[in-house]
């Protein structure tokens, strides 16, 4: 059987699901700067909006913009406790191929860095589709109708820690290490969270003992240069712009 | 989970969605929560004509808590009339706030009228995962 025959919802469930949920405090106290591109999108929309977030981690931006109004989603539960602190905004637990939202209900949906992390080609034009369909339609109200803003890692990003770069394997597995005790201080108050083990800390009183580590691998699909248009049109979208930003391929998409 | 996110929310099974009977999906068994929040009167106002109202009716009736008006208020009912001074919150505009988003289900079900399939809601998170069977 070949990788790409293997790959699809069990696989994800393992090399994406299972992982972020054990790494959701970490990898939240290390995910609070917003990037521009998705920041000057949610700041750009009028007030009163209503949009979804598809992927809403630990909903950072949600943080971005109060004067619309935003349902998170996200598969990992640990991180929907977390993003639905953010008002106004709601976060609830939901699969980006079964969302849980009437059709057109929405004026704004975003997606970042979620695509990439459905591990064949039909499932992420699918999930792209999903999002599409969140879309208002065109009408008096709406005369443009909805759009989404869809923002996935790129694989010509040579200047990167990672150094990937075109003609190179798009389906990689990207570690996430855990360094004992590596949940930064800023995350006051916090409980210990399931799947966080012993290992996982310092063990307390001993400034000297070396906090051991772990390390967490998340399956990725990189998409190269071009590819991200080609999925939108595929999922019956029409892109309205498109860029490159910081090693992530990005578009703004609106339904045909 | 705040009362407003029901506004948007659906069964997560696609031959649902085409269903009337999919929206709004039913409470079921629930604790409610209150978790104050500061007014926002431009915000209130702005949401007002994406609200479902009717739908919105049935879920506090559902849920036992004060009746709504029954038709949606308007911009000028979210504001008290004081001439010359700063904007007001109104009884209506207060009352608003706190059913939609300070009200929230804290434990327990939320119930397909098309399918039947409940979903949970378990501290104040909604899980909309479907099982192996229904995806």
């Amino acid at each position: 059987m070949t990788d790409a025959e293997i790959r699809g919802e069990a696989y994800e469930a393992q090399h994406v699901h299972t992982v972020y949920e054990e790494i959701a405090t970490h990898f939240s106290s290390t995910r609070y700067k917003p990037w521009p591109i998705v920041e000057r999108f949610l700041q750009e929309l009028p007030d009163g909006s209503i949009g979804a977030d598809i992927g809403c981690g630990n909903g950072k931006y949600l943080a971005v913009n109060p004067k619309v109004f935003i349902v998170g989603s996200d598969r990992s539960t640990n991180l929907v406790k977390i993003a639905k602190q953010h008002e106004p905004h709601a976060a609830v637990v939901a699969d980006n191929l079964n969302l849980p939202h009437p059709l057109h209900c929405f004026d704004f949906a975003i997606s970042i860095a979620v695509v990439h992390h459905l591990s064949t080609p039909e499932r992420r034009i699918e999930a792209l589709k999903a999002v599409l369909d969140l879309l208002q339609r065109p009408s008096d109200m709406s005369p443009d109708g909805g759009k989404a803003l869809v923002y996935v890692w790129a694989l010509e990003q040579k200047e990167s820690r990672r150094g990937w770069d075109e003609g190179q394997e798009q389906d990689v597995m990207v570690p996430w290490v855990m360094k004992g005790g590596g949940e930064k201080p800023r995350e006051k108050g916090r409980k210990k969270k399931r799947g966080e083990t012993q290992e996982d800390r310092p063990t307390e009183g001993s400034s000297l003992a070396q906090p051991e580590s772990k390390t967490y691998l998340r399956y990725y699909h990189l998409y190269r240069k071009g590819e991200l248009e080609h999925d939108i049109e595929e999922a019956g979208g029409v892109v309205v712009e498109s860029g490159y930003e910081k090693d992530n391929w990005w578009a703004i998409a609106k339904p045909r | 989970m705040k009362l407003l996110t029901l506004n948007f929310l659906t069964c997560a099974i696609k031959s649902c969605k085409s269903s009337p009977a999919s929206f709004p999906l039913h409470p079921r068994d629930a604790t409610l929560e209150i978790i104050e929040s500061d007014l926002n009167l431009a915000f209130l106002r702005n949401i007002l004509p994406r609200l479902m109202w009717s739908e919105l009716c049935t879920i506090t009736r559902e849920l036992g808590l004060p009746a709504l008006p029954e038709t949606v208020p308007t911009g000028e009912d979210m504001v008290e009339k004081k001439e010359g001074e700063e904007e007001v919150a109104s009884q209506t505009a207060k009352d608003l706030h706190r059913v939609l988003l300070e009200t929230g289900i804290r434990e327990g079900g939320l119930v397909c009228g098309n399918c039947g399939h409940e979903y949970k809601v378990l501290e104040g998170v909604g899980n909309f995962l479907l099982p192996g069977h229904l995806v």
